[in-house]
């Protein structure tokens, strides 16, 4: 089975570049414990009595009905299933309307002359390195002023549109339509809109499926914003009430970790089937970018 | 739709030509409405929402910032520094950011957050480069490996931060129990400030790394073979072929990564403020309070007096020194990296292209 010297040296002209030795694999696995031991410990610390969290003896006295009676206990003190619900409805509908607006924005810069569009472009691109947190303060006078301080609409609209979504859109519709499809379009008498929806949108997808991945996980994700204009209102998604497991004086850091678990499982799980969605997103943004 | 439209087009011409006339001029008149319109119609949902949630924010904000706002009473006058400036009633234009430039908590947030800042961003690239670089190799399992160090990125930066809270305890969480058993002191790494800043910067990594390693992976992926090729014909080992040919090679990339860990890394809030327990913002004497918590501490809490027109003023200083280090940044990558010079001016023309 070993390789010739003259296999080796045409696999290494043609292929994708160096041979990994163990060296590599080992380096590997070590990256790979450090980005799930975190995971785990949370499984850990959540599996023990509060008085047996700390120290290496700790590892030995998980038991499993622990870590069920605190997962019971988080259940329902973060009354999960609507907290769930909320996240997924507010993560769910960003994830469309973002992908939604900007395959649409996204189509007329890439494939439709009109007068302004460079300038129009470059401001979305520019408004990307506005911090968030220069407008929170007017934000939030403004969703109070509106009457939506502590809903969940407050949440989600600032969500609504992306520069990010835009430019992506833009790039990937850009390389992969075609003049010759909108042209056909044209000509068999669709207008403007139906040629979107006939046209632009189909070629859209593969783009538009890593676009509605991201923004739902980033959504999800979301602690600053949903805090602030949640206020009282701290149970209704899903990262704001697992922070309401901790206590002011005393916290029961094996309930939180239940909490935790029960935040973050949700998104692993989703990992667990789009996660080369993601990666194939993340590497196909930077190559463009 | 269109064939009844041809069908009495059909029954028009039969009846009378200039009606037809009339109808096909109507119809070229609304297509070419429709070519013209679309586009603008198409980019609005954009232009709307940004109007309501980014444009109208960032102009009212400059505004609160020079106001005495309190998030009951709202609006109440000019903006006043109070007793920290002198005068305790004097009022300015820039009372708010007077006021917040004699806040030595200030300062001492500022501070830790270009420690955090600094202690996450430098490791974390490195390590991106080097586990990119590993990743850019025949390997098995590709995917695998590659969805393993993006893990992290669904894990939400509050709940890791938590967990990490855990990791770090100052009584045997993991760390200190590593270290006691290895025979080293035990470390308080919440009440130590460098000690929390590496805790903190810690979390961000596990958030990042892997993410940021996959992105400098593509960029990788992009560079020419032959480079290497040569390089390795003139006897260049690998690491030589890392330092000397990728890591030019990566620079838009890279600064690409950098400007974006600095605009996201000096705005950070979940972390620092997960990693203490809910009683405290920042540690028990501000060794971890971020500039983003004292914002929200100044504005939103209301035990401490708040005020959103302070906050404000915190949020465009914030802002400017965000755009600053940007610059900077970008000069210091654009400076570093440019190996040979002919390298850079093409990137130059390139960038001036765009």
């Amino acid at each position: 089975m070993s390789p010739t010297t003259t296999r080796r040296r045409t696999s290494r002209l043609t292929s994708e570049g160096r041979r990994a030795g163990g060296g590599s694999y080992a380096f590997l696995v070590i990256i790979l414990l450090m980005s799930v031991f975190p995971l785990l410990y949370a499984v850990q610390i959540a599996s023990v009595t509060t008085d047996n969290m700390y120290g290496l003896g700790s590892f030995g006295k998980a038991q499993l009905s622990i870590l069920a009676e605190n997962l019971r206990k988080a259940f329902s003190e973060l009354d999960f299933w609507r907290a769930l619900l909320n996240t997924v409805l507010v993560s769910g509908i960003c994830a469309i309307a973002v992908v939604f607006f900007s395959t649409l924005a996204g189509y007329a810069f890439a494939k439709l002359r009109f007068r302004g569009r460079g300038p129009l472009f470059l401001f979305i691109i520019g408004t990307m390195a506005i911090p968030t947190q220069l407008s929170v303060v007017p934000l939030y006078i403004l969703m109070s002023k509106l009457g939506l301080y502590g809903k969940l609409p407050a949440v989600a609209l600032p969500g609504l549109v992306t520069a990010f979504g835009v430019f992506w859109m833009t790039q990937y519709l850009e390389q992969s339509l075609p003049y010759e499809l909108i042209e056909a379009a044209r000509v068999d008498g669709c207008s403007m809109i139906s040629t979107f929806f006939h046209v632009a949108l189909p070629a859209a997808r593969p783009a538009a499926a890593m676009l509605a991945l991201f923004t739902f996980v980033s959504q999800w994700t979301q602690y600053y914003w949903p805090f602030l204009i949640l206020g009282t209102n701290n149970k209704a998604l899903l990262t704001v009430a697992a922070a309401t497991l901790r206590g002011g004086h005393f916290t029961d850091y094996t309930l939180i970790m239940a909490g935790v678990m029960l935040t973050a499982f949700p998104l692993i799980l989703l990992f667990f089937f789009a996660g080369k969605q993601l990666v194939a997103g993340i590497m196909a943004g930077a190559v463009k970018g | 739709m269109k064939g009844t439209f041809v069908a009495r087009n059909e029954a028009a011409t039969r009846v009378q030509t200039s009606d037809l006339d009339a109808r096909l001029q109507r119809r070229a008149k609304w297509s070419r409405l429709d070519i013209r319109l679309s586009p603008y119609l198409y980019i609005s949902p954009f232009y709307i929402v940004f109007a309501i949630v980014g444009l109208f924010p960032l102009l009212y904000t400059a505004y609160i910032a020079t106001r005495k706002w309190n998030s009951i009473a709202g609006d109440t006058g000019t903006a006043i520094c109070g007793a920290t400036c002198g005068d305790a009633n004097a009022t300015s234009w820039f009372g708010n950011f007077d006021w917040v430039l004699h806040q030595p908590d200030f300062w001492v947030a500022l501070r830790n957050t270009f420690a955090i800042f600094l202690i996450s961003t430098v490791p974390q690239i490195i390590a991106a480069i080097l586990i990119a670089h590993v990743l850019d190799s025949n390997l098995r399992a590709k995917t695998f490996w590659r969805m393993g160090v993006l893990l992290p990125y669904v894990v939400a930066p509050m709940a890791a931060a938590i967990i990490f809270s855990q990791v770090f305890s100052d009584n045997m969480g993991i760390i200190n129990s590593l270290f006691n058993a290895v025979g080293l002191p035990k470390v308080a790494w919440h009440a130590n400030p460098l000690a929390s800043w590496i805790a903190i910067a810690s979390i961000v990594d596990f958030r990042w790394t892997g993410y940021n390693t996959l992105i400098l992976l593509a960029a990788m992926q992009a560079i020419p073979h032959e480079l290497n090729e040569a390089a390795e014909v003139d006897g260049a080992g690998r690491w030589r072929q890392l330092v000397s040919i990728t890591i030019p090679q990566l620079r838009p990339t890279l600064i690409f990564v950098i400007i974006t860990s600095t605009i996201g890394g000096l705005q950070i809030f979940d972390e620092p403020q997960m990693f203490s327990s809910a009683g405290s913002y920042g540690g028990s004497s501000q060794q971890f309070l971020t500039v983003t918590q004292f914002l929200w501490r100044t504005g939103f809490v209301s035990t401490n007096n708040s005020n959103m027109g302070r906050a404000a003023a915190v949020a465009w200083i914030l802002f400017l020194i965000i755009v600053a280090m940007a610059v900077v940044n970008f000069l210091l990558t654009s400076r570093i990296s440019s190996g040979d010079a002919r390298a850079s001016r093409r990137a130059q023309k390139k960038g001036g292209a765009r």
